[in-house]
């Protein structure tokens, strides 16, 4: 996903003198160490200081330019809220902040470095917008949204590292701002989630739709915030259980919202739940090692379901 | 130059003071201390475009000194004496920080030490533009307790922006005690900006002929005007009386420091 991002940030950049990324002291992966070295005048390193990327960010916009911000998730959203607040959303800026390993991607470096808890502190803001791409392909898309369409405000773009599958390209729908997406449509059971958890639910959905003789439907959320109200209400209604998975604290994620919705609707399905647990990650290992340890890897989850459809 | 300025800031202290009749809540000293220096460059400095706007850009940093910012504003035309009136009422548009958006404000200040960074940003995009707009940032001294200030001006210095100038306003007050007294190791303050690679000149900030020579001053770097001050400039019972950080004068205190600033017109 991170190349991707850099492969069409370049591409884009090329074209558009407009478009600008500003790190902090993160290496620049893939095409974007080539942007840097044939633009190196858009290409400028805070260093470690992140209130003055989103403060530069800021004022580069209000001039007629569309910076990227461009570092680990956490650094790009909790070390500088309040300039993320005042300076990008409350002047309504269109700068993109790109966080790098969202969710606990960056499983054995310590829970300084997961975000856990960014979609929910992210939309909390009034006026943020939050992409979070499932597969490189979704990853493109947004990039190519947050450079050339969005003219509204900030938009969090949450990736997560390198190496996520191409999951999307048989999609039943395009990629669309706002909009819900089927990777694929059956009936009575859907799974709803983003970003690299998409890829689990489509490997848990095969899996039980082959052994149960069912036919689920799996749908990338890729836009948080503004969520699609009206898709997922749909969903809410049409089906009979609804799984909500995501790398996520449990509350102000993807789980709430749908949860809110359910509630406004007096919806009758069950809806399942998974995320990551409300406490700090104190173990290490692979990202699964990780999930394990809080309940939402792909085998925890697959044995919870059987025992729910059964 | 200065008898001309010195009338122009009395005129816009009784402003202020006329305004602190209608609504309790404005900072009038933090106002009077950096008055000089935003008329200074508000009055020799921002260039026009041919069509009226500003070409250079005034960032008010500083935002709870914004009642200077909106009453030479309103005598330039770009806000309505209604704009004024109704500061901080219902149906009025503007509060006691700037609001981005309004007629002439270019940022929204309030929290202290955001605005250097943005004003950071601007200048670079300006030279990524290749344009010779300036970028003007007026300051409170407190805002260089704040750490987000001193990343900005390290960045401005990395990137060689001398198309940035910013204006201390040293009046020594935080608004619960003197730094000087508090905070020792704020000062030497010019010792510390060239450390940090700006061009650093400390003046009196009252003094209009200081801050346009200082301003004006030839520069291959971002530019540091600190500017001594004193809070509440103007009107004796209010210079440096940490009280009218933020609170309005009682009709005779109105009354006395109307007499105080007629004495003031023409007396340079």
């Amino acid at each position: 996903m991170r190349n991707k991002f850099a492969d069409t940030f370049y591409e884009l950049g090329k074209q558009d003198e407009r478009l600008a990324i500003v790190v902090a002291d993160i290496s620049p992966a893939g095409s974007i160490a080539k942007f840097r070295n044939e633009f190196p005048n858009r290409f400028i390193n805070t260093g470690v200081a992140e209130q003055i990327m989103i403060g530069m960010c800021a004022g580069m916009a209000m001039r007629g330019l569309r910076p990227f911000a461009y570092t680990i998730a956490t650094f790009t959203l909790y070390r500088p809220f309040e300039f993320v607040r005042d300076d990008l959303c409350y002047q309504q800026l269109p700068v993109t902040i790109v966080g790098i390993g969202g969710g606990v991607t960056y499983s054995t470096l310590g829970a300084t470095h997961h975000a856990m808890e960014d979609i929910s502190i992210a939309s909390s803001i009034p006026g943020m917008s939050i992409i979070a791409p499932c597969d490189p392909l979704e990853a493109e898309a947004a990039t190519f949204w947050c450079a050339k369409v969005n003219s509204q405000g900030p938009v969090y773009l949450r990736l997560g590292k390198a190496g996520e599958p191409t999951i999307t390209q048989t999609a039943l729908t395009p990629f669309e701002f706002g909009k819900i997406r089927y990777l694929k449509q059956g009936s009575k059971i859907c799974y709803l989630s983003y970003g690299p958890m998409v890829d689990t639910a489509l490997k848990i959905s095969n899996q039980l739709d082959e052994k149960h003789a069912i036919n689920s439907s799996v749908v990338s959320c890729h836009t948080l915030k503004p969520l699609d109200v009206y898709g997922i209400s749909k969903i809410l209604d049409n089906y009979e259980h609804v799984i909500v998975m995501e790398d996520h604290v449990p509350h102000g994620g993807l789980g709430s919202r749908v949860k809110e919705i359910a509630w406004n609707q007096k919806a009758k399905c069950t809806i399942h739940h998974f995320h990551l647990q409300d406490k700090f990650i104190h173990c290490y290992g692979g990202l699964n090692d990780i999930y394990q340890a809080h309940g939402i890897d792909k085998e925890t989850i697959t044995n919870q379901l059987i025992g729910s459809f059964s | 130059m200065q008898l001309i300025a010195a009338n122009r800031c009395a005129r816009y202290r009784k402003r202020i003071l006329d305004i602190s009749q209608q609504v309790g809540a404005l900072h009038i000293a933090p106002a009077f201390s950096c008055l000089e220096a935003v008329d200074a460059i508000y009055n020799n400095f921002l260039r026009k475009t041919p069509q009226g706007d500003f070409k250079d850009v005034f960032l008010m940093s500083k935002g709870h000194g914004c009642m200077i910012q909106y009453v030479i504003l309103e005598e330039l035309g770009f806000l309505s004496k209604q704009d004024l009136d109704l500061y901080c009422k219902s149906g009025g548009i503007l509060g006691a920080h700037p609001d981005y958006g309004n007629p002439g404000i270019n940022a929204s200040t309030g929290s202290l030490g955001h605005g250097l960074g943005m004003a950071t940003g601007m200048a670079y995009a300006e030279k990524l533009k290749n344009t010779d707009v300036n970028i003007y940032c007026v300051l409170s001294d407190g805002e260089f307790q704040e750490g987000s200030t001193w990343e900005a001006v390290m960045m401005a210095a990395n990137l060689n922006l001398n198309n940035l100038i910013a204006v201390m306003d040293c009046n020594d007050f935080t608004g619960l005690e003197r730094l000087s007294e508090g905070h020792p190791a704020f000062y030497p303050l010019s010792a510390k900006f060239k450390a940090f690679g700006w061009d650093v000149l400390e003046i009196n900030g009252h003094n209009t002929t200081d801050l346009v020579t200082a301003i004006s001053s030839q520069q291959q770097r971002p530019l540091m005007v600190v500017a001594h001050t004193i809070k509440g400039k103007g009107v004796s019972y209010m210079e440096n009386v940490p009280i009218w950080h933020y609170r309005a004068p009682s009709p005779d205190e109105y009354k006395q420091a109307l007499i105080e600033l007629e004495g003031q017109f023409n007396a340079q």
